[in-house]
Parts: structure tokens; C-alpha cells; sequence
């Protein structure tokens, strides 16, 4: 189909990059939305849970790779599914992605990865489009907010029709800015046809060599339906520039005149285009958001990017940066004020965890070498001031299992900080191997009853359930205490936390107190 | 036409809240709008902004440029101050004279002197609030004192809308609200 698309039964809405995307899946016709929380991704689950909740399935999942696999399933049951996640989220799905490329889809498969460039909300700036490219899985990468909505609806059509699951690559300034988006009628959702042949889902070393072989020419074959997503402008010879996705608009921004453009959005390559496009000019910029991408898969011409430092490498993009290495002069503006000074964010007033760092800080005085292992959430923010409670914080779930492997290697006393929803997303596998070596340290689980950091979505495990789940891992009953992380019970709970440190083995407290934010919300 | 506007302040003022009535009047009004957000750890009690982007044409790029902001809008002075950079020679900068003070703040004085030798329009918007009936308004009366210089008519519309399953006594503040931070010359204070 020619682009742009035009919607029978057109409708306006405002919508985020993120709900647009949404929108875009529930118009293709899903009958699954599985993800987990994560900046800046969540609201594209969170849209679907509140428009089409009863309709479609669209529960949080546990984490990245349960979600994954369970809209794999739904794919083999026939019907259309969304996964959501942000781009970190990946390398906890990337096992189920990377095979289930290879074995191809049922009902059609779409993968949304939200990227953070310039880490607002991250611990890293990995781009989705490498792992696209790693599992050969063909790849949107939208403009903006009407294309997210007209680029999933999309890519459910592509997957289907080429039996793959296919990427859409978001950033955060396209997810989380709001506009305008035209949206067409809702299509319906597919009929209940599991698949037959269990030879293609099944991924045996004999059956996977065939199927990767023609998996690779597949992807292949897409690259013309690339040169039909891209656009080729040839104006000026003087400068040509590749743009993808939201770098297109800073550079459209700056209104350069008379100079080429090509405009790519779906991966791979439109290999063609950018010949014609190299052919037509004498210097040619490669403009991206996030690695040199592009940029790496084209080091056959004379390129300036990211790589000759036409461009940053690290970082998102801006206007000006884009105005800059297009070679225009900077707007006049006014100077910067030199009495700023950074705000930071913090823990919320009457915060469940700011009473538990007061605990972790209390016990310290008695302990000054106890080492603290963190994890990701709102608790992170133990790490700044005033609390300086937290040593590390690696990854979803790395707490528990750095923490172990320090004692291990002869560190007393340590801790553990983990949140309910990080514990069930990652943590509970390594407190299983804790609690089989009963390894000497203290496991603080802080139950607030929900994923606050990203909003606020309901968790899988709290209170008793909570506890029966550690129980059930094997920790000792006698040595998992519940407390109540408030101010006026501090001297109590530093008791409490006191024995439980010099203890020669796994120790789990369970700080239990609800969200501040979402009890003023309910 | 084109208006470009730099929402700055607190986590929790209510700046989404308060640009969702501007997007909504855009939408109504016929005007493309884009509005950029923040989400994630830099909510909780951090520096915010949101960048909103009103045009009768296509408008491209979601953030604004650097020197070509219209007006800053601000519901606290040095969070105002923070985006002086991507303010146009021209533009304004509407602001609340209320400093938040949850860090080691810069001498609250030289904020706001510096703040008025940018022209900007300050106004207490505490005072404002609670004569409005709610101190929580604040963010309502930054909207009414911006809203003289917007094209838009129906935000007054969209601020019942918005509140409208608070009850009615919450949207009669909101739109008292409103209006005392159009009528109030903040120029005075």
C-alpha cells in the first residue's frame, strides 16, 4: 500500500507515541497485549488495559520473557498479539526473540522496544535496532506519532503475511509526546487455528539449520519493501543526508534548503535508494538516533556521522545538534543562567522506603561494614542523598544474586534491596540458590504493593502471598520477618533487623507498607 | 502562527494536567499541537518540563530549539530560570514567584531579580490559589495567566472537563482559578 495510508471511518484522537502505538494494535485487530513496565514504554499496555480491558488480554506479565512467550503461544494459538517492553526489557526476552525469529509466527506478532537515548529513565542506551538486526526480524522505525499508529497496524499485515515477528523501534521523545493522530476502524480479531505443524515450532537442531537458512532469505527479500517505506528526495548535490526515524524531523526542524534527503523507516535497508542517493551528492551525513547503525552497514562510501564526530555518540539527538552538522549557524538566543542548580529527583514524603533506609541506616551504626546490594525502582533512589544506603545497582533483579556472590567471596555483613515487583520479575530464581546454600546475608523484599516508579500497575505477590513465595523457596520461617516501615516504629524494626544480621545464614525482611502516591490516588 | 512554549517546574505541580486543557483546545480549534512529556524517575519531586508546540502548519521536531522559545511558562522561578537558553530574544516568561525549596537553593532574590531583568511576569500564584479557594490550583492559575497570550478560546471548557468528576465546587475553583491568573497584572509584583 502506498503511504500515507487514508482510514475508512477516519477518526482524530490525541494520543501519545506509546497509545498511538496501542491504537495501531488494537486496530490491527489483537486479541493479546503482554508486557512489563518500563519507562518509557509502559503506556502502551497501560492505554490497551484501559480502552479494552475485558476484550483483550492484556494482564501484566511477570517480565519481559514471560510476556514474550506468552504472545508466542497466542501467535500459535492463531491470533494477533502486541508485546511491550522497554529496550533493556530485550535482554531479558532476547532468548524467546532470537529463536522464535527463526521459527516464524502463527497469528501476526508484533514486538514493541521503547529505546531511551540520553538515559532519562535508564541504566543504558542499548538500541533495539542491533537486536533487530542480530535476529534478523524486520524493523518499523516511525517518525512520529502518526506513524507509530500507521506502522503497527502495519507491521501485524507484514508479520502475517511473512509468518515473522516484526519490530517497532520507539524512542522516548516519540513515545512520550502527545499529538494528533488520524485512526481508522477497528479490524476484527482472528478465529481460534492453532498451528499443525509441529516440525516448524519446533526448533530441533535438524529442523532449525533448514528454517535459518530460509529465514535469512526472507529477511532478505524485505529489503524491497523497504525502498517502498523509505522516501527519496533528490534536490542539491551539495549535501545528501540519510535521516531515520525522529532524527528526520530535527532535520526537517532546520528547514535545510536544497539539499537531499532519504527518509528511512523500516529495516533492512533500502539498499537501493541509498545508492541512488550517494550517486546524486558529494557529502553525505548519516543522522540517527541512538549507535551508528546505519551508519556501521554502510562504511562502503564516504559517510560523516557519529563515527567521524559529525555527530555525538553518546546522548539523544536535538535540533541543534542535527542544525550544527548540517552546517547552519545556531539561533541567537540568551545566555544560560549561572545560578542554576540540579533538582534531583526523591523519594515522595511519607515514602514506605525512606522509613526502611532509616532502618538500613539505623543497623549500619551497630554494623559499619555492612555492604548494601540495590536493585531498580523507586528504592534506587537510596542511593543519593540523604540515605547513601545503596553500593550497586546493576540490573532488574541483580541485587540478590550480587549479594550472594559477595558473601561468597568472604564479604560480612551484606544486604539485599529489592522491590516486590523487581523480586518476582528476576529475583526469585537467585533467593532459590540463596536459600538451598543458606547463604549468610539479609534479604530486604520491600512490598508496597505495587510498580510505582513507572505509575503505579498492579504486582503479582504481596503480603501473605509474598511470604508464602519465600517460604517456598526454602528460606528458614523463623528468619523471614514482616515489618511495618514507618517512622514511629523505627527503633523497633533496627531491633528486628539487628538479630536477623549476625544470623550464620539466609535471612529475608519484608517491609510492608503501600505506596504513598497510589494511596493518595485511590 | 506558531507558539512555542516551555512548561517548567516541580514533579507534582500539575503540569500535564495543565497542558492536557491547552492539547485539548488545540485539537478543538484546529491548530496541530505537539507536546512532549516526562515520565519515569524524573517525575518524583525532580526538575520537569514539557515542551508544547502550537502551529497552523506541520510542525516537525517535538522539542523546541534553543533561542526559539515563545514564551517560558513556569509554576517555579528557578525552574523557569533553568530553560532561559531556549527562550527567542523576543519571548516572555510567565512565572510563579513561589520557589520550591526541596534543595539547597540559589539566593531566592537574585532568582527573581534576574528573572524581572528578563522581563519576565511574576506572579504569587499560592496567594492566587487559595483565594481561588484551593492552594492545589496553582498550576490552573499559571494556565489563566498564560492563557492571554494563546489563541485559544476553549480552555475554559476543557478546565471543566478536566475536572469535572471532582464535583463541582473543585471545577467552580478551578475556573476562579483560571481567571484570577488572567486578570491579576503579574507585572505588579
Amino acid at each position: 500500500m502506498p503511504y500515507p495510508f487514508v482510514y475508512t471511518m477516519q477518526k482524530k484522537k490525541i494520543l501519545l507515541g506509546d497509545e498511538a502505538v496501542a491504537q495501531g494494535a488494537i486496530d490491527a485487530g489483537i486479541s493479546g497485549s503482554y508486557a512489563y513496565p518500563g519507562t518509557p514504554s509502559t503506556e502502551i499496555n497501560e492505554y490497551v488495559r484501559s480502552t479494552e480491558k475485558g476484550k483483550i488480554h492484556c494482564a501484566w506479565s511477570p517480565n519481559e520473557k514471560v510476556a514474550y512467550e506468552e504472545a508466542l503461544g497466542h501467535s500459535w494459538a492463531g491470533k494477533r498479539a502486541l508485546i511491550a517492553m522497554k529496550h533493556v526489557g530485550l535482554n531479558v526476552a532476547a532468548d524467546p526473540f532470537m529463536s522464535s525469529a527463526i521459527a516464524g509466527i502463527n497469528g501476526g506478532m508484533v514486538l514493541a522496544v521503547a529505546d531511551d537515548p540520553g538515559m532519562h529513565s535508564s541504566q543504558n542506551e542499548q538500541d533495539s535496532r542491533c537486536y533487530a538486526d542480530f535476529a534478523k526480524v524486520p524493523c518499523f522505525e516511525p517518525t512520529d506519532q502518526q506513524e507509530a499508529y500507521d506502522f503497527t497496524r502495519e507491521a501485524f499485515d507484514l508479520s502475517e503475511k511473512n509468518n515473522i515477528p516484526v519490530m517497532v523501534r520507539l524512542v522516548t521523545r516519540l513515545s512520550h509526546t502527545r499529538t494528533i493522530v488520524a485512526v481508522g476502524a477497528k479490524r476484527k480479531q482472528n478465529s481460534l487455528r492453532p498451528a499443525r505443524d509441529n516440525k516448524r515450532w519446533t526448533v530441533l537442531p535438524a529442523y532449525a539449520r533448514r528454517m535459518f537458512k530460509e529465514h535469512l532469505a526472507k529477511y532478505d527479500s524485505l529489503q524491497k519493501f523497504s525502498e517502498k517505506r523509505s522516501s527519496l528526495s533528490l534536490r542539491g548535490k551539495r549535501l545528501g543526508v540519510i535521516a531515520s526515524g525522529i532524527a528526520y524531523n530535527y532535520l526537517m526542524e532546520n528547514a535545510p534548503k536544497d539539499i537531499s534527503v532519504l527518509k528511512i523507516n523500516f529495516y533492512p535497508l533500502p539498499m537501493k535508494s541509498i545508492e541512488k542517493l550517494a550517486k546524486h551528492v558529494k557529502k553525505l551525513i548519516v543522522i540517527e538516533e541512538g549507535y551508528p547503525f546505519i551508519e556501521r552497514q554502510l562504511n562502503r562510501f564516504k559517510i560523516h556521522g557519529k563515527l567521524d564526530g559529525t555527530l555525538p555518540l553518546t546522548g539523544e539527538l536535538t535540533p541543534d545538534i542535527v542544525r550544527k552538522a548540517i552546517g547552519m549557524k545556531a539561533h541567537p538566543g540568551r545566555k544560560a543562567s549561572s545560578l542554576l542548580k540540579i533538582r534531583p529527583p526523591r523519594l515522595c514524603v511519607g515514602c514506605p522506603h525512606a522509613s526502611t533506609y532509616d532502618v538500613i541506616n539505623g543497623v549500619k551504626k551497630r554494623f559499619p561494614k555492612l555492604r548494601s546490594f540495590g536493585d531498580i525502582g523507586c528504592y534506587t533512589l537510596g542511593a543519593l542523598p540523604p540515605y547513601n544506603a545503596i553500593d550497586t545497582c546493576i540490573d532488574m533483579g541483580a541485587s540478590i544474586g550480587m549479594a550472594k556472590g559477595a558473601v561468597d567471596a568472604g564479604v560480612r555483613p551484606v544486604i539485599a534491596v529489592i522491590g516486590d515487583s523487581t523480586f518476582t520479575h528476576s529475583g526469585m530464581t537467585s533467593l532459590l540458590k540463596a536459600a538451598k546454600e543458606n547463604t549468610d546475608m539479609t534479604v530486604f523484599i520491600l512490598d508496597n504493593d505495587t510498580t510505582a516508579m513507572t505509575g503505579g500497575q498492579e504486582t503479582l505477590a504481596n503480603d501473605q502471598r509474598l511470604v508464602d513465595i519465600v517460604k517456598g523457596l526454602g528460606v528458614d520461617e523463623r528468619h523471614i520477618r514482616v515489618i511495618d516501615p514507618v517512622p514511629t516504629r523505627l527503633k523497633e524494626n533496627i531491633a528486628i533487623v539487628q538479630k536477623e544480621i549476625p544470623y550464620k545464614g539466609l535471612s529475608v525482611i519484608i517491609p510492608v507498607r503501600a505506596c504513598v502516591t497510589m494511596v493518595k490516588k485511590r | 502562527m506558531k507558539c512555542d512554549i516551555i512548561l517548567a517546574g516541580v514533579g507534582g505541580q500539575g503540569i500535564l494536567t495543565l497542558s492536557y486543557a491547552i492539547v485539548n483546545a488545540c485539537l478543538d480549534e484546529g491548530y496541530n499541537v505537539l507536546q512532549s512529556e516526562i515520565h519515569g524517575m524524573s517525575q518524583r519531586g525532580g526538575a520537569v518540563y514539557a515542551h508544547l508546540r502550537i502551529s497552523d502548519k506541520k510542525i516537525y521536531s517535538d522539542m523546541i530549539p534553543k533561542g526559539r522559545a515563545d514564551i517560558i511558562l513556569g509554576t517555579e522561578p528557578l525552574e523557569a530560570l533553568r530553560h532561559l537558553d531556549h527562550l527567542t530574544p523576543e519571548g516572555k516568561i510567565i512565572t510563579s514567584s513561589v520557589p520550591v525549596k526541596n534543595i539547597i537553593y540559589p539566593d531566592e532574590a537574585k532568582v527573581l531579580d534576574e528573572l524581572r531583568r528578563h522581563g519576565a511576569l511574576l506572579l504569587d500564584s499560592t496567594d492566587l490559589a487559595r483565594k481561588a479557594g484551593s492552594i492545589k490550583a496553582q498550576n490552573i492559575v499559571m494556565l489563566g495567566a498564560v492563557s492571554r497570550f494563546l489563541p485559544l478560546k476553549t480552555l475554559k471548557m476543557y478546565i471543566k472537563k478536566l475536572f469535572s468528576k471532582k464535583g463541582k465546587e473543585i471545577v467552580k475553583i478551578n475556573l476562579l482559578a483560571f481567571d484570577l491568573g488572567l486578570i491579576t497584572k503579574c507585572w505588579e509584583i
